[in-house]
This record gives structure tokens, C-alpha cells and sequence, in this order.
């Protein structure tokens, strides 16, 4: 054995991954060789040093829980399927993806099957990946981009960043208070987000161009213990996305469709 | 906006029946799959701050990770989940570098950029841990500044102490290529903590 595998075969050594002839091998090797000796016991020493100075990182609590909650519940049954197919996709800034459709595959054709589901049932992606970006939102400074109560500024925020103008209703006299709007990735494509307040509840209304078919009654939906409810009208497509009771989410749809089905007026 | 993707009406409703069906198979897939994957978070979490070398970065990786690896969990075949897990890990931390580089950013002012340290930290241990503190915080820093293929190997191997047939499956490489990565980045780990210990008052 030359000094050369040698250099490679210490590490192996080391971590007790040589097998006894090997091992024999090295040993040999550094019987008679000083240079390659002091190298296995230089990096024994860092080692050492290594695993005396706790390398090793503990998960935070807050992001534990995250993920415990983006996980399907055990004993919960899941959530049931939005029927239509809607052209709204919506990624938050980072990462792509979001909540887990495996459950809709079947285990024998699991991998086969992932992006065949996923492009067939977009609603079930896309809701799944509202609620991650609501998630997602909730964590400190992700809320708004613009913040304000006053639909005047916030309208006009969002001039230029999107190829639609997201409706920004007043509800404050509905008792929704408007927070301020921010752009969202969903599922690769920038959408405009209005954000309400109620009580100390967050209320993310994803808005997106919608073409095709539209159906004006909030389908509903529950995912991971918030009520999703979405809708389409006006070439627009709306994903609304809270923790409160699902008659107050309700209830907040019918304002803003009401609202938005109201004859136009000077704003 | 983007194409529109129409399903076939009959998938729809084979995939209702289907979820009734499953419901009881899924809340059993979804224990099995916390039983399983929630352990190793402290692993996947380790990973990820190596790799991506920011905390929020890192924690976006993780509950990633997990998600997809729900997703694919019905793929996993073993034997041993905490690789598979791992390698998912990888695999979305190299997918966002690989976003990032795609993407256009404002480069950011040079000073900002030679200053950011690749390790940051608090420092308010007690006195006694002092020492051991400013090792750790030395070494850290360290093995964040090594190229990520070999950063990946040391992480691994020296501190989620997997068997090197297990970083193999990881970083998708043979054992062979394993064992020379690991060699090259002890030696440059080595190399730089002489150079700091000498420039050390």
C-alpha cells in the first residue's frame, strides 16, 4: 500500500468501515510510515474536537410544530375534493410544492402516478397549496408586502406587478378589517393576495386570472384545520384561506361577492 | 395566465370513491409516516443549516422535505428510512440553489457580500462553555465554508454519523466516491483550522 491509498484508507479506518484484511492492510502501512501515522492521529484529534463541540443541531420547536401540523392527522379522515379543474396555480416566495396530495394515490402506483395526479386534480394542489402559503404567511414580517387598512392604497399596489387588478373590498363595516395585500407563488405563478383581518384570525384572499367555466358558489373545503373556500366570477379566480369558524368564512365570501356583484360605483 | 389542464370527468369520481375508500388506509399511511419520518427531524434539520446556511432557508427546506416525502411515501421501499429521508432533504436544497441561479437577483453591494458570515450565531454562553463555544462556532463556520460536496459528506458523516453505505445512498454516489470526498474534506477541514488556530491571538 502506497501513501497515497493510504490517505483514503485512514479515513475508513477511523470510522471503523474497513474490513479486518483492510484494516490489517493500513496498519501495516502505518508501522512504517510516520507521516501517515501523524495524519491518523491529527484527524482522530479533530474528531474528537468535532464531537466534543456538538455539531449537531437541535430542530427548533415553532418549526416541529409547523410540520406536525402540515402532516395529515392520523385519525382525521381527509378533506373532501374540489371537483373542477381551475387554472389558477398558485408557490410562496420560496420552495415550491406544499401540502401532500400522496393521499390520493393509490400505494402500488405511487411513483408513477404523483405528477399524473397533480396535473389532473389542480384544485386539490392548489389548495393545498393555498393553505401552505397561508401557513407561510403567519410567520413574522410574511403577511403583507403593503400594509394598510385603506383599499385606496392598497388597489393600486398592486398596479403593474400582476396581469390582473385583484378586487380590494372595504369590509371593516362587515367586521373584516382590511390589513394590506402582498404577491404569493402559487404552484409557479404570482398571484395577488388581499389580507383581512377578524378578531386576532387572518383572512388570505388569493386572487388569480381564471379562464374557462366559472362557478360562483364557494366550493368548500377543509385542509389541515382551515376552511378553504373558492370560487371564480368576473375572469377571476378566489381562493379565501383562514383559521376562523367556517360560517364566518362564509359569511366573508358572501360579502365580498356581494360586493363585487354590486353595480359598479365611483370608488 | 397558463395552460389550462381539464380533468377526465370520470377521474373525479373514481377519485371520490377512491377517497372514501382509502380513508381508512390514509390515516394509517399518515401515522406510519410520522412513526417513521418525525425522528430524524433533528437530522434533516442539521442538514438543512449546513446545506443552505440560513435558519428561515433551513427551516423552509425541512417542512419541504417532509411534505415531499409524504407525498413519495407511498414509493419508499427501505430499508432504512432515515437515508431516503435524507436524500429527499438534498434533493430540495439543490432544487431552490438550483431556482436561485435561474433566477435574476439584484446582486447585493459587495462589502454585504464579504462580510456575511456563513455562520451566525448568538454568543451568551456561560463563562465555563466558553472555550468550547468558540471551538464550535470555529468549526461550524468552518465546514460552512467547505464546497457543498464535500460540506454534505462531513455533515453526514461526522455529525448525523451515518455508516458511509448510508452517505452513499444520500449524496447518490458510490462508496468509493464517498470515501475520497470524506478523505479531501477532513483534509481541507483540517488545513483551515490549522490556518485559523495560527491566526488565533
Amino acid at each position: 500500500m502506497n501513501c497515497s491509498e493510504a490517505e483514503v484508507l485512514i479515513h475508513a479506518l477511523l470510522d471503523n468501515e474497513l474490513d479486518a484484511g483492510h484494516a490489517r492492510d493500513v496498519e501495516a502501512h502505518l508501522a512504517g510510515c510516520a507521516e501517515c501515522a501523524k495524519k491518523l492521529a491529527a484527524f482522530r484529534t479533530m474528531r474528537q474536537a468535532m464531537s466534543e463541540a456538538q455539531l449537531k443541531e437541535t430542530a427548533p420547536l415553532y418549526l416541529r410544530e409547523r410540520i406536525e401540523a402540515a402532516l395529515p392527522a392520523p385519525a382525521l379522515a381527509p378533506p373532501a375534493v374540489a371537483p373542477r379543474s381551475s387554472p389558477l396555480r398558485l408557490n410562496r416566495r420560496f420552495f415550491a410544492g406544499g401540502f401532500a396530495a400522496g393521499a390520493l394515490v393509490s400505494g402500488a402506483v405511487a411513483a408513477a402516478l404523483v405528477i399524473g395526479v397533480f396535473r389532473s386534480d389542480d384544485n386539490q394542489l392548489i389548495a393545498s397549496e393555498v393553505v401552505s402559503a397561508h401557513l407561510r404567511s403567519l410567520q413574522p414580517g410574511h403577511l403583507t408586502d403593503v400594509e394598510t387598512s385603506d383599499q385606496h392604497n392598497v388597489k393600486p399596489w398592486f398596479n403593474g406587478k400582476l396581469d390582473v387588478a385583484p378586487p380590494v373590498v372595504d369590509l371593516t363595516a362587515g367586521g373584516f378589517t382590511l390589513i394590506g395585500g402582498r404577491l404569493d407563488d402559487i404552484n409557479g405563478e404570482t398571484v395577488g393576495v388581499v389580507v383581512y383581518r377578524r378578531r386576532q384570525h387572518v383572512i388570505n384572499l388569493f386572487v388569480a386570472r381564471h379562464e374557462g367555466a366559472e362557478h360562483a358558489g364557494p366550493l368548500k373545503e377543509t385542509r389541515h384545520g382551515f376552511d378553504v373556500r373558492h370560487w371564480s366570477e368576473g375572469g377571476l379566480d378566489f381562493w379565501a384561506v383562514s383559521d376562523i369558524n367556517a360560517g364566518e368564512l362564509d359569511e366573508f365570501c358572501q360579502k365580498i361577492i356581494a360586493t363585487l356583484q354590486a353595480p359598479a360605483r365611483p370608488t | 395566465m397558463l395552460e389550462r389542464t381539464q380533468p377526465v370527468a370520470s377521474t373525479a369520481s373514481w377519485t371520490a370513491e377512491h377517497r372514501t375508500m382509502s380513508a381508512d388506509a390514509d390515516a394509517e399511511k399518515a401515522r406510519r409516516f410520522r412513526e417513521a419520518a418525525l425522528p430524524h427531524l433533528d437530522d434533516v434539520y442539521t442538514l438543512a443549516r449546513y446545506l443552505m446556511r440560513d435558519k428561515a432557508d433551513a427551516d423552509d427546506a425541512a417542512q419541504e422535505c417532509y411534505l415531499r416525502a409524504l407525498r413519495h411515501f407511498d414509493s419508499y421501499r427501505g430499508p432504512a428510512f432515515k437515508p431516503w429521508l435524507l436524500a429527499i432533504l438534498r434533493n430540495v436544497c439543490k432544487a431552490e440553489f438550483t431556482r436561485r441561479a435561474a433566477q435574476p437577483v439584484p446582486a447585493p453591494a459587495e462589502d454585504d457580500q464579504a462580510d456575511a458570515p456563513l455562520w451566525q450565531e448568538p454568543q451568551t454562553s456561560p463563562e465555563t462553555e466558553l472555550i468550547q463555544h468558540r471551538d464550535g462556532e470555529t468549526i461550524r463556520r468552518l465546514i460552512a465554508a467547505l464546497p457543498p460536496a464535500f460540506r454534505e459528506v462531513i455533515v453526514l458523516r461526522d455529525i448525523n454519523n451515518l455508516s458511509y453505505r448510508d452517505v452513499a445512498e444520500v449524496t447518490d454516489v458510490p462508496i468509493g466516491t464517498v470515501m475520497s470526498r470524506l478523505a479531501r474534506a477532513r483534509a481541507m477541514l483540517r488545513a483551515a483550522w490549522n490556518v485559523e488556530e495560527g491566526a488565533a491571538p
